[in-house]
């Protein structure tokens, strides 16, 4: 499908989905055309709309997006982002809260560069358990979005609370280890830039170097990549875990370097989780990441202010974006669609390609005959498809 | 009760509505589908409980199947009619039932809907058993729901391992092409080995509300569908291991209540990770010798 056929598709499919909310409000009774105007005001509306509200809240949105955009294209099913966002925010906070002294006016990078190590460190956990052990990483990385949250609440109960031991948050980080505004009188950090930045990297390096070409070819065969490109395929799902939680552990540094300032337990409001539908939409292109993640970010920030001026509760937007999910894989399986795609809806084009590189994802469960050795589920793969 | 007793019966309350919804996610598996929206079952069903309770309490677990059902009906028809992806459709599903469930409780309970209280079941003690010193009143003085589970467990074994159909159904998890090749339809299989997950999910959900809270909280499954799914790989896929599974998980978070009455002061945060934490170790530590994960998992 060219650029522009899938711009259409989610344009079509944005339009679909808010003509559902717009229809679903009218029938609860409520003002539907003034919380869909509240929501383009809160969105779009204003100039300060756009940069402190849908900009600040598209950053880790764009960066958890790509980390699982990329983890996806290897077919590294990593449902992990928030917890590995969370371990970013919660070492950036340590950096800014103690190290400030030390680093001066350096603290911002390394809280960041520090943030991103911890989200790798908290992927490799994953890996190391998918790779050595056969542990399905949809399960493991969700018991340790559970594991950071919790190791959060205790340390701004603990080591890192506030002095007065009060309120069960980090103090503020000092100005040092605060991201500078990109634009004065506005909300909108540096951070943004370096989301921005980051997903034509991302996509550069999937598409012309050799590292993303044997992510791409791991994701789209693994026993191919092995037999006949002779991949290393544990070493190249081992290096795409690290790369996603790095990006997810960034999106944690630079939201609380950026946004928050300290660390608290709801720090992130689900970014992680509604990445996967930011990278889904996006179909798992990086820079498509950077269209969805200012669509989602639009949604969220809108969701705000349609609660604010129309009493509709904020979380009607998680409707509109499983809806969004939901079409689009309906619509892909309807019209064929890409091949990214379609392999996502499962459609027929392309079917062979397609059931190994899921097959690459969930065979982890059945790898465990031989710990260490190379997956073989790709015969299963053969066999069903 | 002493401190023992207290705490096996607080093992057996926490590990039911899990074991409950492994259970239903057990079959599923079995039929080569993984189903992350179990996440969003449980919280339908807990909320479907709720709206439903006014009639009673028997109407409320009702509610709460129903509820169930038409999210696993919506995970069906995407991945098995359809054949989109398993873990995307499971994800959209979980965002639709938190937003859904979110803004209609808000809607018809109000922005705070904080006063709610609705009857529970209560405890039924069973005659005689319950008397059993120490794990009497734990397995046996429990909410009605405890005992289904109980049954439906051993009725699952029985049932996937040695009746035809349970076969055809296994046999639709590890070899799709062969189990039609021998006249079973895959599809309408996975149908209904989803629909299945749905109901017992669904009770799950709805005895979070029903026979403990007493209410309704925003996200109130609180990933006790995700733990569900773990707990299915820690059973090994078969019925009475997950039943074990689930109330070895219930002791793991019940540990708490141990620690706290034996005055430990260790923060409470670390024995709410220890549950997550266990189930990863223990699923580094099985995974090692045997492969037995349905072949077709995942696969559409």
């Amino acid at each position: 499908m060219s650029w522009l056929r899938r711009v259409a598709t989610v344009a079509l499919v944005s339009l679909l989905a808010l003509a559902a909310l717009w229809l679903a409000l009218r029938l609860a009774g409520l003002d539907a055309t003034r919380a869909l105007i509240a929501l383009w005001d809160g969105s779009f509306g204003s100039g300060y709309a756009l940069t402190s509200s849908t900009l600040v809240r598209a950053t880790p949105l764009i960066l958890t997006g790509l980390a699982v955009a990329i983890a996806f294209r290897a077919g590294v099913w990593n449902i992990g982002a928030e917890g590995q966002l969370l371990a970013g925010a919660a070492t950036a906070a340590a950096v800014g809260l103690f190290a400030t002294p030390a680093f001066g006016a350096l603290t911002v990078v390394v809280a960041l560069a520090v943030g991103a190590l911890a989200g790798a460190l908290w992927a490799w956990i994953a890996a190391y358990l998918r790779n050595r052990f056969g542990v399905l990483e949809v399960i493991s990385t969700i018991m340790l979005n559970f594991v950071a949250l919790y190791a959060v609440g205790y340390l701004v109960r603990g080591p890192l609370q506030e002095p007065t031991h009060i309120y069960p948050q980090s103090e503020p980080l000092p100005a040092l280890a605060q991201l500078p505004r990109l634009v004065e009188g506005s909300r909108l950090h540096w951070g943004f830039v370096v989301a921005v930045v980051a997903a034509p990297v991302v996509w550069w390096v999937l598409r012309y170097t050799a590292a993303g070409f044997r992510v791409r070819a791991v994701g789209q065969n693994p026993s191919a990549a092995r037999v006949a490109g002779k991949i290393d395929v544990q070493r190249t799902t081992m290096g795409v875990f690290l790369v996603s939680g790095a990006l997810a552990g960034l999106a944690g540094a630079i939201e609380l370097t950026g946004v928050t300032f300290a660390l608290y337990e709801n720090v992130s409001p689900g970014y992680g989780y509604t990445a996967i539908a930011v990278a889904l939409l996006a179909g798992l292109d990086p820079l498509g990441v950077l269209a969805t993640g200012l669509l989602f970010g639009a949604l969220e920030a809108g969701a705000l202010s349609m609660q604010r001026e129309a009493a509709v509760p904020a979380v009607v937007v998680n409707v509109v974006e499983a809806l969004l999910v939901l079409l689009i894989l309906a619509v892909a399986r309807w019209r064929g669609g890409s091949a990214m795609l379609a392999r996502l809806a499962g459609s027929g084009s392309g079917a062979s390609g397609d059931d190994s590189t899921r097959a690459g994802g969930e065979g982890a469960i059945g790898r465990g005959k031989a710990p260490g050795a190379p997956p073989a589920s790709g015969t299963h793969a053969e066999a069903a498809g | 009760m002493g401190g023992a007793e207290e705490f096996l019966a607080a093992a057996v309350r926490t590990g039911t509505p899990l074991a409950l919804a492994a259970l239903g996610e057990t079959v599923v598996e079995r039929a080569g589908v993984i189903n992350i929206g179990l996440e969003g079952i449980v919280l339908a069903g807990a909320f479907g409980g709720l709206l439903a309770a006014g009639s009673g309490l028997v109407a409320g677990f009702a509610g709460a199947v129903v509820a169930g059902v038409v999210v696993a009906a919506l995970f069906a028809l995407f991945t098995v009619s359809m054949r989109a992806d398993q873990i995307i459709t499971g994800v959209a599903v979980n965002l639709l039932v938190v937003g859904l469930t979110g803004a209609l409780y808000r809607g018809i309970y109000g922005a705070t809907g904080a006063a709610l209280t609705i009857p529970t079941t209560g405890t039924l003690p069973i005659p005689l058993l319950s008397r059993i010193p120490l794990v009497g009143p734990a397995l046996f003085d429990q909410a009605p729901p405890t005992y289904v589970a109980y049954c439906v467990a051993p009725l699952l074994a029985w049932w996937l391992y040695r009746t035809r159909s349970g076969l055809a159904l296994r046999a639709v998890g590890e070899r799709p092409d062969a189990a039609r090749a021998a006249g079973v339809a895959p599809a309408s299989v996975r149908w209904i080995a989803i629909l299945l997950g749905g109901v017992l999910g669904g009770v799950g959900g709805g005895m979070l509300v029903l026979s403990q809270a007493g209410t309704f909280a925003e996200g109130m499954s609180a990933g006790r569908g995700f733990i569900a799914i773990a707990i299915v790989a820690l059973g090994r896929w078969h019925p009475l291991g997950v039943l074990a599974a689930a109330l070895l998980f219930g002791a793991a978070s019940a540990l708490q209540f141990l620690f706290q009455a034996m005055g430990w002061a260790l923060p409470y945060q670390l024995f709410l990770a220890l549950p997550y934490v266990l189930t990863l170790l223990a699923l580094a530590g099985l995974a090692g010798r045997r492969a037995v994960a349905p072949a077709a998992l995942g696969q559409p």
